[in-house]
């Protein structure tokens, strides 16, 4: 008997959080699709989800279709804008990521958990309040234009906030590059240090040294901080509105977000979310699985 | 990697004189370098942020020019400080309010999910566990719409608010006390439960007496990062708002930073930035308590190394 109420033990404790994720997980998500394949009430233009999946209509999918390839193709600009974006702020976390994590974990010394906690402050501070640092910094009287106008002597000023990509870019790379850092600083830290003098001793210069130690060894903390940078800036639509604010910056998260404020344009948005969803299914899944698996391999 | 290392410190205890002369020139040049290169990263991540913090006590109404120390935007300007405006104040408390809520359900539900997980194996909890850990890497926005749509078009008992606001926010951080309570629990091992149910625990005694206790700092570490994160969210509780009563903090700076605001909303931020170090050093303390009472070096060091 009690070997029976053991066995039940463990179902019993996991069910709260197995119903949770079906009822607030997988239920929106099935939403998401009857909205998507639904169709529009023709008087009020709202939405009309269709539940049973047999008869999904795939008028949605054709507009947003003909809306990123067909000859009204004005979301194809955005959806470009995205992935140059994404390229360059990822390009950029990683350069920047590599020497500081590499430092802290090598050379950081007795400064060791000093430098760590630093590079951990940016998790605890709001990402809305690091973007309005820069707003402060970066607004027209703020005291970036206070520096190069060298307090209003030479007429220098820039009006920084206005639809610029770099600074949008800028703003991605200071908002998400603590999530490249700290998986890249772990598996740095791996790598002990009498392997890297083996390489040198067996006659590895300094750039063999890179190349063939510790490059081939940080490989799954850049892959997990790539994935981490790069999968949420494809929803993310905060950063270029409050850096710009403007459709030459716009995001595939600002196009997302423009259909929902849209009346009537809600099955657009869910469309658009199931195609940026598709095309990231693959990496998302991935990176989950090796997740799992290091875990339990752990 | 420790199979590895081992032939390379033979190698190394060979030609050590040779290799430690040659080594230390460059060496130190390159840590040089890679010092300079971090401490240039450190400011630039921290001194804008610092900026807005000072910025919440200029005297006058600019976010750009030094005006004279004052605690104006936060209590004394009779319309616009932190204390005197309302929604301001709505703001904070409805910040502080989600985060309570959703640590308070997440963490439970997510401590006992990692426990069930531990020893139930099959592709049901396997599949959950698959589901929650997407949300690492899922944009929030995904979340944040099937949600809307699920209480716009489904008769769901609650609507648009802080529950559903606290519904979406639970499972996007669900993640967090999953990952971190069975990470702890492999290293525990199962032998010590093992040895409770030997001397007579039931299962659910032992976990209660045995498990549980020793899983508290990945149950504290779990609280601070749900609460922190809560803090931050924006995208979830912005498209399950109602109304001007379950505004955010990040709502409100989303909407007014660029509407030429006071420095009042750089005070509000500084507030939460207070609250969440506070919630920091407050578990950092918990949790120093909890390792001195158990007294053990090793115990202590080992659950350092895995934190």
């Amino acid at each position: 008997m009690g070997d029976r109420s053991t066995r039940l033990l463990w179902p019993v404790l996991g069910l709260p959080a197995m119903v949770w994720i079906a009822l607030f997980f997988l239920v929106p998500l099935y939403v998401v699709f009857c909205v998507a394949f639904g169709t529009v009430d023709p008087v009020f233009r709202s939405p009309v989800p269709t539940w049973n999946p047999l008869q999904w209509q795939f008028d949605q999918v054709e507009v947003v279709w003909d809306r990123l390839f067909g000859p009204d193709n004005f979301y194809l600009p955005a959806v470009l804008r995205t992935f140059a974006y994404i390229a360059i702020a990822v390009s950029a976390c990683l350069l920047i990521s590599f020497p500081v994590a590499y430092f802290t974990a090598r050379f950081a010394g007795k400064y060791r958990g000093l430098v760590l906690a630093l590079l951990i402050a940016p998790f605890w501070i709001s990402y809305m309040m690091r973007m309005l640092a820069w707003i402060n910094l970066l607004q027209p009287d703020g005291l970036v234009n206070a520096i190069i106008t060298l307090g209003g002597t030479i007429p220098l000023e820039v009006n920084w906030l206005s639809g610029k990509p770099y600074v949008v870019v800028m703003g991605l790379i200071y908002g998400y590059v603590p999530y490249m850092l700290l998986p890249l600083f772990a598996a740095l830290d791996r790598i002990s240090p009498s392997l890297l003098e083996a390489a040198r001793d067996l006659g590895a210069s300094g750039f063999d040294l890179f190349r063939r130690v510790i490059l081939p060894m940080s490989v799954p903390g850049i892959v997990a901080g790539s994935m981490l940078v790069a999968l949420p800036m494809m929803g993310d639509y905060f950063t270029s509105d409050l850096l710009s604010k403007s459709p030459n910056t716009a995001m595939i998260g600002n196009l997302i977000n423009l259909s929902i404020a849209t009346p009537g344009q809600s099955g657009q948005a869910g469309a658009l979310l199931l195609v940026v969803l598709l095309v990231m299914l693959v990496p998302m899944v991935l990176y989950t699985r090796s997740n799992a698996r290091a875990e339990v391999r752990s | 990697m420790t199979v590895s290392a081992a032939p390379a410190e033979a190698l190394l205890a060979e030609s050590q004189p040779r290799s430690r002369r040659r080594l230390r020139g460059s060496s130190e040049a390159r840590a040089y370098g890679l010092a300079t290169i971090t401490a240039v990263y450190l400011l630039w991540a921290l001194v804008p942020v610092a900026i807005t913090v000072l910025f919440s006590f200029n005297s006058g109404r600019s976010r750009g020019v030094w005006q004279g120390f004052s605690l104006r935007w936060y209590t004394w300007d009779p319309t616009g400080s932190v204390l005197n405006d309302e929604s301001i104040r709505t703001a904070l408390t409805h910040t502080v309010l989600l985060a309570v809520l959703t640590t308070a359900i997440a963490v439970p539900i997510g401590v006992l999910f990692a426990l069930a997980l531990d020893r139930w194996r099959g592709r049901l909890p396997s599949g959950a566990n698959f589901l929650a850990l997407i949300t690492f890497v899922m944009p929030e926005i995904a979340l944040a719409i099937g949600l809307l749509f699920m209480v716009t078009y489904l008769a769901t008992p609650f609507g648009l608010g802080t529950w559903a606001q606290v519904i979406g926010l639970v499972t996007f951080q669900l993640a967090y006390p999953i990952v971190i309570c069975r990470a702890r629990l492999l290293t525990i091992g199962a032998h010590y439960e093992e040895a409770a149910r030997d001397l007579g625990a039931s299962a659910l005694g032992a976990i209660r007496r045995v498990t549980l206790p020793m899983l508290f700092p990945a149950i504290l570490v779990s609280v601070i990062l749900v609460f922190a994160d809560v803090l931050d969210d924006f995208v979830i509780v912005r498209y399950l708002s109602s109304d001007a009563a379950t505004e955010t903090t990040s709502m409100r700076i989303y909407q007014t930073a660029r509407a030429a605001p006071t420095p009042a909303l750089n005070a509000m931020a500084t507030i939460i930035l207070v609250v969440s170090t506070v919630v920091i050093v407050l578990g950092w303390l918990a949790y120093r308590r909890w390792a001195a009472r158990q007294g053990d070096a090793a115990v202590i060091k080992s659950l350092a190394g895995n934190l």
